[in-house]
């Protein structure tokens, strides 16, 4: 057992002990290191000023991954690569998205800048890619200044430029520091770091106050802005196969500190709707840290998994010391902030089955940005019909209610009736009985309401034969 | 060397940012990256949770107890003025009288040993309120009267016989959101105190001036004592004139009282809540037409919110009704502004500082009008455009005479390239066709008045050295935010000179070198720093004119500056061998350079004047979809044709334009502030508070008109800060063109601002004849 954190700082290896295993890569890099260059804009992985390039092996390959600084714990960076904006350049001429950015007058204030370079940097292994996936890239990232324009063409650009051929392969050097478990202890805060499923199950079990954290996206925020303190952190991101993605014909299974970015593709095979929403979740940033089974254990009645994989029929499989329970995702939730978890036990994995037609799951997010915002109401419908008539129903909202939910008025209203309008505009005020949403800064009581009423219209729409335009964005919207 | 034909990066040149390498390397200095001296300490501030209230009892001593905390400071202990005000209204740094004015409002300060140990001991406060009664609205505050004056009114003509005599009048209201800057740097300063009273300040500011001022006040010390840098700011927007005045007073109270460096950053939260916004307006309107649609006459009621002190709200809510014209003649015209005093934080500058209110507002008018008369909102437009110079429609509410006129033609221009007309009709058949999604289109000009309103602040200063190796120091009172004034001006020194551009060394504004000066505002930038800096250069080169012609025994007329070199008669010398040459005979090779804006006046009890230089003129075409059954929206595709004048930089423009064009289409679409009932912002992150990404960027076309000033700017060109922020309402109505085609077009939309897809989807079931009300 290990009791200082190591990890590679723009290629250097850097070793801390007795540290606050609170600190953020953020603030350690500005405050500790004098690195600069990586500014700090809204402190909670919101805006992508901090965007840092961080690398770690995946399936024995080294795979570059932009993150919020502001919001990783120096925990969770132990055994990675860190790369700041201010060491790729090559040893006489820029990182293509370097000088990409500076010929096509991508900076105004420049302050946004670093963040943008380093999410470019982070992509730019990937190849050439249209511009919709650039916006993707960078859609993490804000600007005030440029209105994006020549940030997009210097992502397209920047491949047209010679490739750097300076950069060391991290791989050695990231395999030998993959040594087996790290406690952290400073400021009265201790960090277990531990790297098997059987060390974090003790570890749980033992401390059942502890914080459990995975990507940060939402505890970093309890540090950074409630100004938390908590005395006992455990950190999942370096459990041997907690983050595995396990792909059959009959389904899909996620260790529970699978990222959603890792487990995109596989999502979106089981369903292009659901693909289509991850895509939307979060950000680049967001997505290489948030795992898919956190975003559930958290209990957020506004996470944009839970409702899919509801409608899904999805399985959790929690665990407590030794003991396993598999229950379904849907009895999970309990009430607002109150999951079916003892102390002790924690989610382990999510278990989704294939659906018969991947296209037949229909989600829809509203919020007032398409990218990286939360989500005012979001609907996920799985409706088979049969003959003309609503064969099943599951209907799941989220933004709607304390936790996900099903609409089970509405499904009881569609159920065993034809598939016309008459039966979806009966249905509707069902959408009453199963839902009294609340009105917050996202949007009113009555919007949210109306639009999931307006979802199901929705849905009737698209499966119409005459498949009339009804999505503005992602695959299958209007050219 | 440069070659004979021309030098590298003189005016007209794309130019790249001057700083453009630094900002992809992270090497670009931002005020929180100064390495700081030893012992620097960290302030935050203690922030009032309540909108209006009497603190009944106050316990700091937790503040002091807390981790790393060096002191804790109130109003009794700033030594000088406990003021930040930037006019002659007060306005506290520290809560005083022991009460608050604003959920926001700091009450105290705490030095400590870094940012988070000072947020976290801020936070550690008993404080005991007793509520007051809040005004929040501005239905509260226009039901209790509660104003900063008594409305201001201007007027020409009689708008009410106009209306009476009007064969069609159509009214309406208009609600306006307010915006977030949402610079990405969020505000910050550092002080570093000298010998005697002296303190060094160096922050994230527009108006270093100000800085020095409002720090020497608090400190109880001469101007002189005071030194403000600015070299950059990631971002300012008019966000950075007045609202960094409170961190650097803080810090130069601290630095003095503990002789330790200090600093202060807002974090992200607390600078949205505690700082001014782009002012929330209502705007009633009642106007008479014809039945062509002329205007006849027209009264606007513009209410303001303005916060709960004054800040830069009077020349904002003047510059609303400057706007309230747009590019249009109102021949008998009354606009009356109510600058509401609320209980919420104290709206400022914002990028375009009041016109875009007044300009959406007329905008709204004349798509309405439109509306009612069944015709094409671009034709109603260019029936009511003020004449071409020396028409009989070109006098202004405010009687200043429109002599520059381009709108027809520069509008007429855009319909052509943005192929309007055959858009409008596919757009009218996919709208048959689809259930769904609708499309629309809209055109919208723009035409913005170019002169700070108040007289006396179009003004400049500038200092030229010219160093023995023809090198030069280039200082003036401009300040940089992104906009690429540095490397603008510093094209013009080159242009003077003849020089290339990496001769001319960009420096920090500095109070010390160019004193006296303007905030970077208002667009004037380039066009009053340019000419400073132009006047300087021009000194210089009289007295190298002078000692050359002396030294080669010739005229002044004989002296010609050329790329690189300057020619004497027949003799060519190299500038600087000239620079040289002219030291060794002690010639002065510095100069000042100061510049005061020409032909304006303003006489503000009368409403009468010529307020502004010149007009900047541009239009734009946005088309996009909505869905109706949600209110969600994308931007398709934006035209953009605007007037520079003859640009200094063509490349730097570009991108004012569309990042203009983003901002003010973020402002009007999905960029929403939301207070609850306690006046508290729910709104203060930007997790909860959405500026446009890069997808929500529709395709561009973004060009130039070719053409130029014909005032006596700069190289003829004109100032582009705000004016494109306004293309942005064309988005706008773009949305309430779609929202329309859900309806049978008997129903207007009257979509207000910011239409997020909420407002959409209401207005569509408003149109559907199926309205529904929110609560908030």
């Amino acid at each position: 057992m290990r009791d200082s954190l190591r990890f590679l700082l723009n290629d250097a290896p850097v070793e801390l002990s007795g540290i606050d295993p609170r600190t953020t890569l953020l603030d350690w890099l500005r405050e500790a290191q004098g690195l600069t260059g990586t500014k700090e804009g809204c402190n909670e992985g919101d805006c992508g000023a901090c965007t840092v390039g961080v690398t770690r092996l995946e399936d024995g390959v080294p795979v570059r991954r932009a993150v919020n600084a502001c919001i990783q714990l120096l925990p969770m960076l132990d055994g990675a690569a860190v790369t700041t904006v201010e060491a790729i350049a090559g040893p006489d001429r820029q990182h293509p998205a370097q000088a990409a950015m500076v010929e096509l007058h991508g900076s105004q204030c420049g302050f946004c800048t670093p963040g943008f370079v380093m999410s470019m940097w982070a992509g730019y292994p990937d190849g050439p890619k249209p511009r919709a996936e650039v916006a993707d890239m960078i859609a993490g990232n804000l600007c005030r200044c440029t209105g994006y324009g020549p940030i997009l063409e210097s992502g397209l650009a920047m491949h047209d430029l010679p490739a750097p051929d300076w950069e060391v392969d991290p791989a050695p050097a990231l395999a030998a520091m993959d040594d087996g478990s790290l406690t952290l202890s400073g400021s009265g805060c201790t960090a277990f770091s531990p790297t098997t499923e059987a060390e974090l199950a003790a570890l749980v079990d033992a401390h059942p106050d502890a914080v459990i954290v995975a990507g940060a996206t939402d505890v970093g925020l309890w540090i950074t802005k409630r100004l938390d303190e908590p005395a006992t952190l455990i950190f999942v991101n370096r459990v041997k196969g907690f983050d595995r993605i396990v792909e059959t014909d009959t389904g899909l299974e996620l260790g529970a500190g699978a990222t959603y970015a890792r487990a995109a593709a596989a999502l979106g095979r089981l369903s292009p709707d659901l693909g289509e929403l991850v895509r939307r979740l979060g950000s680049t940033q967001v997505r290489n840290s948030g795992c898919v089974g956190a975003n559930i254990a958290n209990g957020s009645p506004i996470g944009d998994g839970p409702p899919p994989l509801i409608a899904l029929g999805a399985e959790l499989v929690l665990r407590k010391g030794a003991a396993e329970r598999t229950i379904p995702l849907e009895a999970f939730f309990l009430a607002y902030g109150k999951q079916d978890l003892a102390p002790g036990e924690y989610v382990s994995a999510v278990r989704i089955p294939r659906p018969a037609d991947p296209a037949a799951l229909k989600i829809f997010k509203i919020s007032k940005r398409f990218d990286q915002d939360i989500t005012a109401t979001l609907g996920a419908f799985l409706i088979r019909v049969e003959a003309g008539s609503v064969a099943s129903a599951s209907i799941v909202f989220g933004g709607m209610a304390g936790t996900p939910k099903r609409a089970a008025a509405v499904e009881a209203a569609l159920v065993g009736r034809p598939w016309t309008l008459e039966t979806v505009e009966a249905a509707l005020p069902a959408f009453a009985e199963d839902f009294q949403p609340m009105t917050d800064m996202r949007a009113s009581a009555e919007y949210r309401l109306k639009a999931a009423r307006n979802l199901l219209l929705k849905v009737f729409h698209e499966s119409a034969e005459t498949k009339p335009e009804t999505r503005l964005v992602g695959a299958g919207a209007l050219a | 060397m440069t070659a004979p034909g021309a030098i590298k990066g003189g005016v007209r040149a794309p130019q790249r940012h001057d700083s453009g390498h630094k900002h992809v390397a992270g090497a670009a200095t931002y005020v929180d990256d100064i390495p700081t001296p030893s012992g620097c300490l960290s302030v935050a501030f203690g922030l009032s949770p309540r909108a209006r209230a009497r603190i009944v009892s106050m316990d700091l001593a937790p503040v002091r107890a807390a981790p790393g905390v060096v002191a804790v400071l109130t109003e009794a202990d700033i030594p000088g003025h406990n003021d930040v005000s930037p006019n002659a209204y007060h306005e506290p740094l520290l809560a005083e009288g022991g009460e608050v004015h604003f959920q926001g409002q700091p009450i105290f300060a705490v030095v400590a040993e870094t940012h988070l140990l000072a947020r976290k001991a801020a936070r550690k406060a008993l404080i005991e309120w007793e509520d007051l009664p809040a005004i929040l609205t501005i239905d509260d505050a226009m039901a209790a009267e509660s104003w900063f004056e008594p409305p201001y009114v201007m007027a020409r003509g009689d708008a009410d016989a106009a209306l009476s005599a009007a064969p069609r009048v159509i009214e309406g209201v208009m609600e306006i959101g307010a915006q977030e800057h949402f610079y990405l740097e969020s505000q910050a300063a550092l002080a570093v105190p000298g010998e005697d009273g002296d303190v060094t300040i160096h922050c994230s500011s527009q108006h270093p001036t100000e800085i020095q001022h409002k720090v020497a006040e608090a400190l109880g010390e001469p101007f002189h004592s005071v030194t403000v840098e600015v070299r950059r700011m990631g971002g300012g927007f008019g966000g950075k004139e007045s609202q960094g005045n409170s961190l650097a007073c803080i810090c130069a109270i601290a630095a003095k009282r503990l002789n330790r460096p200090v600093k202060m950053r807002y974090d992200r939260d607390d600078d949205m809540t505690i700082t001014g916004k782009r002012h929330d307006f209502r705007i009633a309107y009642k106007v008479g037409v014809d039945e062509a649609g002329r205007i006849q006459g027209i009264a606007f009621e513009q209410m303001a919110r303005c916060g709960w002190s004054l800040d830069l709200s009077m020349p904002v809510a003047d510059r609303a009704m400057f706007h309230a014209d747009n590019a249009y003649y109102l021949p008998a015209v009354r606009i009356r502004s109510y600058r509401c005093r609320t209980n919420t934080c104290s709206n400022t500058a914002f990028r375009g500082f009041g016109g875009p209110q007044g300009m959406v507002a007329i905008e709204r008018v004349l798509d309405h009008i439109a509306f009612e008369l069944k015709a094409d909102p671009v034709e109603i437009r260019a029936l009511n455009y003020y004449d071409r110079p020396g028409g009989d429609r070109v006098t202004t509410p405010y009687h200043m005479e429109v002599e520059d006129n381009i709108i027809h033609e520069l509008a007429a221009e855009l319909i052509a390239s943005s192929d309007y007309a055959a858009r409008r009709e596919s757009i009218k058949e996919f709208n048959a066709k689809s259930a769904v999604l609708k499309k629309g289109i809209a055109f919208s000009p723009v035409k913005f008045g170019i002169s700070f309103t108040l007289t006396h602040m179009n003004q400049a200063s500038a200092l030229v050295h010219i160093y023995t190796d023809g090198s030069v120091h280039l200082n003036h009172g401009g300040t940089e935010m992104g906009q690429g004034l540095f490397t603008k001006v510093a094209q013009v020194a080159a242009e003077c000179f003849q020089i290339d551009l990496d001769r001319v060394k960009i420096t920090a504004t500095h109070t010390g070198k160019s004193a006296n000066t303007a905030p970077t505002a208002a667009s004037s930038g380039s066009d009053i720093n340019g000419m400073a800096v132009k006047n300087a250069c021009d000194e210089i080169k009289a007295r190298l004119t002078r000692f050359a012609a002396e030294r080669w025994q010739t005229t002044p007329e004989q002296v010609r500056f050329l790329p690189g070199r300057v020619a004497v008669g027949a003799e060519e010398i190299s500038f600087e061998d000239l620079a040289s040459a002219a030291y060794m005979a002690r010639v002065s090779l510095s100069a000042t350079g100061h510049y005061a804006t020409p032909k304006i006046h303003w006489d503000r009890p009368a409403a009468r004047g010529r307020p502004f230089y010149y007009f900047a003129y541009g239009a734009a075409v946005t088309e996009v979809t909505i869905d109706i059954l949600t209110g969600e929206y994308r931007f398709d595709r934006a035209d953009i044709l605007h007037d520079c004048g003859k640009s200094l930089n063509p490349a730097i423009d570009i991108g004012q334009i569309e990042g203009g064009y983003i901002q003010g289409l973020g402002w009007l679409t999905m960029e929403e502030l939301v207070w609850d009932d306690a006046g508290r912002l729910r709104t203060h992150a930007p997790s909860t508070y959405k500026i446009p990404t890069a997808s929500d960027r529709p395709d561009m076309t973004i060009r130039l008109f070719a053409g130029e000033n014909r005032e006596e700017t700069i190289f003829r060109s004109k100032a582009v800060g705000e004016p494109p922020l306004m293309l942005g309402i064309s988005a706008l109505l773009a949305l309430s063109d779609a929202v329309s085609a859900a309806g049978d077009g008997t129903v207007y939309p009257a979509l207000d601002a910011p239409a997020t897809p909420e407002r959409v989807l209401r207005a569509v079931d408003h149109v559907r004849g199926r309205p529904w009300e929110t609560r908030r």
